[in-house]
């Protein structure tokens, strides 16, 4: 209990927590001071040696990981909880959803997902100017920023090639806000091709919006359809994803004698305690936390007790794999050879299979949907997902097809991070051919950072700047030390700044 | 008809700096210019299976079989010992490819692929290969809509771009400089093939892009720079020029001390060659540290 108490302290008195912040963990702690929700012994060892683990949601589950409102609800009939008329201009639409927003629990303490805009927005627009729409946008996006600053909040657009499509496309390179986060729906037969060189441009200007097959995803799904929200997971609308929990598959290949123990016994064996887990979590926020009942998100239809998924996360798939292919004495790194890169292929069709041989109760089709898990800030030593480590992956042709074969597996999400280098800046035609070449062979998601990057391609070769860097040094002179001891001093003060935007979800312990 | 065979030192499956969209790059072995301030000299030779790399190889990737050299692709580590002590200036790890072996890695990567380019060393060495692999990329239903380029240095008589140029959509052509001695000085040839070869492929509406690198105190001076627009000027408006800036990575003997060439000093070239009327004067998107 003292160290309970000086836990709480610690919160209390810390120096770099906001008050909200505080107050956030604060409500983790208390959470944890429960018991934990009733597990076997065995699902209990495998969650204390972290070769599963339930994501630090809390120790008693009393919300969803992640809901998905269906917004049309609120736009379509008001609500008579939060005494709003319907709205019938798009001042009001917008005014409307601001206030929705408020109303919207999620794991993070913000929404993940705010709604497909344009969708929901087009209906209001009749006699509204483009002019007039883009300013109004510009205000909505600079609110959404400023009032709900988390990164994993999500806006969707698309599929149609739309007016308020375009308007947030404009305005989202414009302002660079790390939030709302953005995804396109892409359609080939409906988006058009126009529409994805303006969403490519616009991963040049800002790194946004990541670009989700629509047709991939929409064959998952039954109506009303689907979202992407967070770090890219797709997920039922008018419901969500009652839990995540995952599996570190390099624990698991750790624990394996060879490919065979792996694939045939432990991961059936940690796949199974994952289940259990997640039924244990999942059992207590449907029938002890009393989310549901009440609950005037329900009542109203913004959400469906029956369409909460279970999210079945996997991570550390480059580790796991890299050790097997050791214990094999395969020299072969994942993500570069072909037969380390199989045998990834191999563990992802392994790990669906056995995903769909663990019904769960409560869930959304009674089974669990497989994710790529993104990691969080505390996890080191492994890759997030199923993805290449950083640093050495391959060129972004070359990414895309070493992972490609994994997609079909991931049904609530997976997601690589293509890093371009500047030079594609002055050659967005190439961005645009990469998206498409992806989507076209089965990509779910198209994810691209164009950046600063360490690794340049001048012309015919890869050259590192920082080779170069250390190269001019050594020829450095005396007023080189003084410009460095000044850049220095400007990047600590850089790095002391807190950023008013972050990722919650990123935060372990985030029961936030 | 070729041998059937090129010597590839490298191919890339994703380049956004050789041409418009994404390409698909393949760099040929050997090289009729021996420019000092080359900064990939190992491309320039061929090999002599002289074995000197074999001694260095840490991995035992080189190996000698008869009187050949060879390289085992699955355990060369990359370190590059063998180029730093090939005395020919040529690479062992270099592949010898057919047709259908770039057809296949085309196929493979085709829906990410804008187009085709060959750089090198220098492309038009293996005309013959280019010839015959730019007339199967048009035969091929599922490649057709590649577009074809050649990054060349211009070394080559007219009669042979008549023969390539029908299968090419666009050539980048490098000149390495305009005053004849200064020319064969920095590369050891003449230059008056390149710059007929620029007047050739502006006259057939494929030239692409004309290149032209800046030397401190060489290629920089006023009286290149006048030159090149010049030469620009006369191949008329839409030519695009793009400027690169010399640099040390890769560099082997005496250029490797002579100055890089400062942001400053391209930036002043272009502000000259914008200001003799030319339109289109790329400058290096990246600059190094």
């Amino acid at each position: 209990m003292t160290e309970t108490l000086s836990q709480l302290r610690r919160i209390a008195q810390d120096r770099t927590l906001s008050f909200k912040q505080k107050e956030h963990a604060l409500a983790v702690e208390a959470e944890n001071m429960l018991p934990y929700v009733l597990l076997d012994a065995e699902t209990h060892a495998a969650l204390d040696a972290r070769i599963i683990c339930d994501m630090y949601e809390g120790h008693a589950p009393y919300k969803p990981r992640y809901v998905l409102p269906d917004y049309a609800v609120v736009l379509r009939n008001g609500s008579e909880h939060l005494e709003l008329p319907k709205p019938e201009t798009l001042d009001e639409a917008i005014n409307t959803l601001q206030i929705a927003y408020h109303h919207v629990p999620s794991v993070t303490g913000m929404p993940v997902f705010i709604g497909h805009l344009d969708a929901l927005l087009l209906p209001f627009c009749d006699g509204v100017s483009d002019d007039e729409l883009y300013r109004k946008i510009k205000l909505f996006w600079r609110y959404i920023d400023r009032v709900l600053p988390d990164a994993f909040l999500h806006a969707d657009i698309g599929p149609t090639d739309n007016r308020v499509a375009r308007a947030i496309l404009r305005v989202d390179a414009e302002l660079k806000q790390v939030a709302p986060n953005l995804t396109f729906l892409y359609d080939p037969e409906v988006s058009g091709e126009a529409m994805l060189r303006l969403c490519t441009d616009n991963i040049i200007a800002c790194s946004k919006p990541h670009i989700a097959n629509h047709p991939i995803h929409r064959a998952v799904f039954d109506e009303p359809g689907y979202a992407i929200v967070s770090c890219y997971n797709a997920l039922p609308l008018r419901g969500g994803a009652a839990s995540l929990a995952r599996i570190n598959l390099k624990k698991v290949a750790e624990a394996s004698a060879s490919e065979a123990d792996f694939l045939d016994v432990q991961l059936p064996r940690y796949v199974n305690l994952n289940a259990r887990l997640m039924r244990a979590r999942i059992d207590y926020l449907f029938r002890q936390s009393g989310f549901f009942d009440g609950n005037f998100l329900v009542e109203e239809g913004w959400i469906d007790k029956d369409r909460f998924t279970a999210m079945f996360g996997i991570f550390a798939m480059a580790e796991a794999v890299n050790h097997l292919q050791d214990v094999a004495g395969r020299p072969g790194r994942y993500g570069h050879d072909a037969s380390a890169n199989a045998l990834g292929h191999r563990i992802s069709a392994r790990l669906a299979e056995l995903v769909a041989r663990e019904p769960m109760e409560h869930v959304w089709r009674g089974f669990a949907m497989l994710h790529a898990q993104a990691g969080l800030s505390s996890d080191a030593g492994t890759t997030p997902g199923v993805r290449i480590p950083y640093g050495s992956e391959p060129d972004p042709v070359s990414h895309v097809q070493a992972l490609l074969p994994h997609h079909q597996h991931y049904l609530s999400g997976v997601s690589e991070i293509l890093t371009l280098d500047e030079t594609v800046r002055s050659n967005p035609e190439a961005v645009f051919q990469l998206a498409k070449g992806a989507l076209h062979l089965g990509f779910r998601e198209f994810t691209a950072n164009v950046t600063g990057n360490d690794l340049v391609r001048v012309t015919g070769f890869m050259i590192r700047l920082s080779d170069i860097k250390l190269y001019n040094a050594a020829k450095g002179s005396r007023v080189n030390t003084t410009a460095l001891g000044a850049e220095a001093a400007d990047t600590v003060h850089i790095l002391d700044r807190k950023p008013r935007v972050v990722g919650l979800e990123l935060m372990a312990g985030s029961g936030v | 008809m070729s041998d059937g065979l090129a010597a590839v030192s490298k191919f890339l499956t994703w380049s956004v700096v050789d041409g418009p969209g994404n390409r698909f790059v393949l760099f040929l072995q050997g090289c009729n210019y021996r420019c000092v301030t080359c900064h990939n000299p190992h491309t320039i030779g061929v090999c002599s299976d002289c074995g000197a790399c074999v001694a260095v190889c840490p991995s035992g990737a080189l190996s000698r079989t008869g009187r050949k050299v060879t390289h085992d692709a699955a355990v060369c580590i990359a370190c590059d010992s063998c180029l730093a002590a090939c005395p020919t200036r040529a690479n062992p790890m270099v592949k010898r490819m057919t047709v259908e072996d770039v057809l296949g890695l085309l196929r493979r990567n085709a829906p990410f692929l804008n187009g085709l380019t060959v750089s090198g060393g220098e492309a038009t060495l293996q005309l013959d290969f280019l010839i015959d692999l730019f007339t199967a990329i048009k035969a091929a239903p599922d490649l057709a809509h590649l577009t074809l380029f050649i990054d060349s240095n211009g070394h080559l008589p007219a009669e042979s771009w008549q023969r390539v140029l029908p299968l090419t959509d666009g050539v980048m052509l490098d000149i390495k400089a305009f005053d004849s001695e200064r020319h064969r000085r920095l590369t050891g040839a003449d230059n008056h093939l390149s710059l007929a070869s620029a007047r050739l492929l502006a006259d057939a509406g494929k030239l692409y892009e004309l290149r032209f690198l800046l030397i401190p105190g060489e290629t920089d001076r006023p009286e290149e720079i006048a030159a090149l627009a010049a030469l620009a000027r006369e191949l008329g408006p839409d030519t695009r020029l793009r400027l690169n800036a010399f640099q040390h990575h890769g560099v082997r003997g005496s250029a490797a001390s002579w100055p890089a060439m400062p942001r400053t000093g391209v930036e002043a070239a272009a502000a000259t060659l914008r200001a003799a009327g030319i339109a289109e004067v790329a400058v290096p998107s990246v600059w190094l540290p």
